[in-house]
């Protein structure tokens, strides 16, 4: 083997040792001259820290520090230490007798346990598969603690009469909106319900219903219109009613539905119209939940059928 | 000029000498406890090849260390809980606002722990900086055929350290709970609605109950700063044991060949120019952290699940993902009794199908090209115009996509609707990745038929001559700024020597001389020692590029690119490799 030191003839070492700074003297101002930035820095940041901070400064200063540190050890090595270049041979990673010698032993082994003792074999995989499967019970048991998975998916807290509230739980009279106005409504009592804001448009002034669709006009008195905020692409909630296109934009990814035509969709990724809560008008004049919605509010999920 | 500035004076010998003792003492007490001398000695002659483009891998390491130390201390003040209060602190516009514990954590670290500010934008900064590296670093390794054999197993655990690296920057982007990372969150739990099988159940044990759930939060961290972390840590460990048994890969030139290393030893320049660089590198992400804002959170406001705001995206590194889901047609499947819904395409179909691929890349080139040998010397990317066309067609496809993520500030911008931005996109994604391939394979072939492109021009000196004309001569370069001319290495030549018994690794003074133009390895002469296990009988492997290459090296053999640097004559060690170097040189 040989090594740094192997290399004998003085000619040859002195050439690989050789720096490659051209003016080693400079070299050393300009590590050295790092290095004492990087000293002074760190009692500025001490002042600074004492002084309540400041992250501009702090931010600074902590690169004149480490910048410093870091410029002067690379510095150094660049130019005031031997660089080479150096050669070494790479070891070979495989060899024949190893190899040979390795299978050989692995052999051995499998002999012993697939020879004569295959069905132990079996038994063995077939115990290790069961016990996999049983050891994922214990990651059920954490779901017990809420809600099973599912059942809330299909359902909200909307129900036939449900009082339509806004956000601070306020009914919504029918004087509450002008045309074209819109306003995120709740069922009375869940105003923290994520799956139940809905999105409350005022279209028209008269009853309206999609193209084909006369039957859905007692679903919209005065022309209120209601549909699941819940976006039914990726769930975002869909904030954006453009009243002069009656237009509902969700701003994640632009999809864009009509509220005329029962919120179908136009434009973007979303693949179903938002689904549309029935209103009525009380005898008061308040607006409530003719019924629940008709599906699965919001984006599709495995188990939600065709 | 090589004597003159290392002349060893009289008192750096001496004071070498007492340095030598004191070495050779701790030397002796490491290895009398731990028997490391063999391989402490292994470690620091370590040859490190001299390429800028090494450093990519060295940035991602770093980085993640920079992330670990300022990640403990951003934990020591994050609250994990999703628990609401009423705000209170010191930033004045929020005051009064109902928000989580986790967002008001965060605000608190930002505005009233001193340096908190600092540490949690260079936090975010490093990991910027880290998945941008790893990128760079895996397009390096790709272009130039890196992972080819031996090194296919680093190139796919490459490739799910930058899986756990965008799983964990999108974890920690979630944490503080502002209004747009809470954005994220409700598109990621419709994600993982959608998958087939286990979607509905996954997405509950995982939120803790329907959207937001009660439990997103604390999982988070646990995955964030716990799970996720060791495993990076633990596929990283194995990245670097793999390169270190290996050795480094190494471009053509400069003596190097497929049996050698040629470069910088560990031990002292290589350690002290890396360690520099981490420092320069934590320098750097210290002076971003502090005036280079990043994920101004107050601005954003707490996450509310009924607002969200226009022209929200996320970091980078997710937005070709987000891109994805914007520019998906919108198709669902109805499968009878279940639904496969749209968001499960984009987000987890098509890039599984894409990391799948790209993990299995080595082993695919390898069996496309039959081209089973060890290679240790890198490709130039325009010698393999085929990989190199389909590389460029990959990252333009990431590209569209990303674009795709932010369509609505592009509408803006360019003052279009977005539908018009979404159309264009939508057609650029599939015929932007079709026009670059075959446009980068042609450039590729074209710059391979120009010989001298790529080799820098000699420069000339002007010498006055005795009859007083004047003469141009290719100038003398001082031994530093020799060219490094990089040589097509062949293809599918098996490149493992001889095995020499007890082999064991020699390194040897190589003198100044390896620099300048590589010794010729045309593929047409350069045969494949038989002992190659790899070989194929009776495949041909030299290709058409091959002979490309043979035509040019044939053509820098007969002087059509003016004189040839002699090849070191005089001056090299007892080690030095002969001119064909492929055999282990003597020692
Ligand atoms: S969530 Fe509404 S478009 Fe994607």
């Amino acid at each position: 083997m040989s090594d740094l030191s192997d290399v004998n003839e003085p000619e040859t070492w002195a050439e690989h040792m050789a720096i490659a700074a051209r003016h080693p003297r400079r070299a050393e101002l300009v590590v050295g001259l790092s290095f004492l930035l990087a000293t002074l820095s760190v009692f500025v940041l001490g002042w600074i820290y004492t002084q309540n901070g400041q992250p501009q400064i702090e931010g600074m200063m902590l690169f004149v520090l480490f910048g410093g540190i870091g410029f002067g050890m690379a510095a150094w090595g660049k130019w005031l230490m031997p660089k080479g270049p150096f050669v070494e041979e790479r070891e070979v990673l495989t060899s024949e007798t190893n190899q040979e010698r390795f299978s050989e032993t692995f052999q051995r082994g499998r002999v012993a346990v697939e020879g004569r003792r295959s069905f132990l074999l079996k038994m063995f995989i077939g115990v290790n598969g069961l016990m996999g499967a049983i050891l994922l019970f214990p990651l059920r048991s954490l779901t017990d603690k809420g809600p099973k998975a599912g059942g809330p998916l299909y359902t909200t807290q909307w129900k036939a009469g449900a009082l339509v509230v806004d956000e601070e739980n306020r009914p919504v009279h029918i004087s509450t909106l002008d045309v074209g106005g819109s306003l995120t409504v709740f069922p009375h009592g869940y105003t923290d319900a994520t799956d139940d804001q809905t999105l409350l448009v005022r279209a028209a002034t008269t009853p309206v219903a999609p193209p084909g669709r006369p039957d859905l006009e007692k679903w919209s008195p005065a022309g209120y219109l209601a549909f699941s905020k819940v976006c039914t692409h990726a769930g975002c909630p869909v904030g954006q009613y453009e009243a002069q296109f009656q237009k509902l934009l969700c701003p994640c990814h632009e999809s864009t539905f009509d509220v005329l035509d029962g919120a179908a969709v136009v434009f973007g990724p979303a693949p179903r119209p938002l689904p549309q809560l029935p209103l009525m008008m009380d005898d008061n004049g308040y607006l409530r939940a003719r019924a629940g919605y008709g599906e699965p509010i919001g984006p599709g999920f495995w188990s939600r059928g065709g | 000029m090589i004597g003159g500035r290392n002349r060893p004076i009289g008192m750096r010998a001496r004071a070498a000498a007492v340095g030598k003792t004191a070495a050779i003492k701790q030397g002796r007490d490491i290895d009398e406890r731990l028997g490391l001398a063999g391989a402490g000695r292994w470690l620091l002659n370590y040859i490190f090849p001299d390429h800028w483009s090494f450093m990519l891998g060295e940035i991602a390491l770093y980085s993640f260390i920079i992330l670990i130390l300022t990640g403990v201390y951003v934990t020591f003040f994050f609250v994990d809980s999703a628990h609401e209060i009423v705000y209170h602190g010191a930033y004045l516009p929020l005051r009064g606002v109902h928000m989580s514990e986790a967002y008001a954590s965060t605000l608190d670290l930002s505005f009233s722990v001193r340096a908190g500010l600092v540490i949690r934008q260079m936090h975010h900064w490093a990991a910027v900086i880290f998945i941008g590296a790893i990128g760079i670093h895996m397009c390096r390794i790709f272009f130039t055929g890196a992972f080819r054999k031996p090194r296919e197993i680093n190139w796919t655990i490459g490739l799910g350290l930058l899986t756990l690296a965008l799983l964990n920057g999108f974890l920690g982007y979630s944490l503080p709970d502002d209004l747009v990372s809470g954005t994220g969150l409700r598109i990621f739990y419709s994600v993982f609605e959608s998958i087939p099988l286990i979607g509905p159940w996954f997405v509950y044990l995982l939120y803790g109950g329907n959207f937001p759930g009660n439990s997103i939060i604390p999982h988070m961290l646990v995955l964030h700063v716990f799970v996720v972390p060791i495993l990076i840590a633990v596929l990283l460990t194995a990245h670097l044991a793999i390169i270190m048994r290996q050795h480094h890969s190494q471009f053509p030139g400069k003596g190097a060949t497929e049996t050698n290393v040629v470069g910088t030893p560990m031990w002292p320049a290589y350690a002290a120019k890396s360690g520099g660089y981490f420092f320069m590198l934590f320098g750097v992400i210290a002076a971003l952290g502090g005036v280079a804002q990043i994920n101004p959170i107050w601005l954003f406001g707490p996450y509310d699940p009924i607002r969200v705001s226009s022209f929200t995206q996320p970091d980078w590194y997710i937005g070709w993902m987000d891109g994805a889901l914007r520019l998906m047609p919108n198709w669902e499947l109805h499968l009878p009794g279940h639904m496969v819904a749209n968001a499960f395409w984009p987000a987890l179909f098509m890039p599984g199908i894409l990391f799948t691929v790209l993990g299995a890349w080595p082993f695919l080139e390898a069996r496309l090209t039959r081209d089973y040998a060890h290679h240790n010397l890198l490709d130039r990317p325009r010698d393999r115009p085929v990989r190199t066309a389909i590389g460029a067609g990959l990252l333009t496809f990431f590209l569209v996509m990303l674009l795709g993520g932010s369509e609505d500030v592009i509408a803006v911008f360019l003052d279009t609707s977005v539908q018009a931005v979404v159309w264009t996109l939508r057609i650029s994604l599939i015929a932007a990745p079709l026009v670059v391939g075959p446009v980068t394979y042609l450039l590729c072939k074209e710059l391979s038929a120009v010989p001298s492109a790529g080799f820098r021009p000699r420069p000339n000196v002007i010498v006055r001559t005795a009859d007083g004309g004047y003469e141009a001569v290719p100038a003398e370069l001082h031994p530093l700024e020799q060219p490094e001319e990089l040589h097509p290495a062949p293809v599918g030549e098996a490149t493992v020597p001889e095995i020499v018994p007890g082999g064991q690794p020699e390194l040897v003074g190589a003198g100044r001389a390896p620099r300048g133009p590589a010794p010729p390895v045309s593929a047409a002469t350069a045969v494949a020692p038989s002992t190659a296990p790899s070989a194929i009988p009776g495949v041909r492997t030299v290709s058409r590029e091959d002979a490309v290459e043979a035509e040019v090296e044939a053509r820098r053999q007969r002087g059509f690119f003016g004189r040839r640097r002699s090849n070191g004559a005089g001056g090299n060690g007892p080690g030095r490799n002969g001119p064909d170097g492929d055999g282990p040189g003597g020692g």
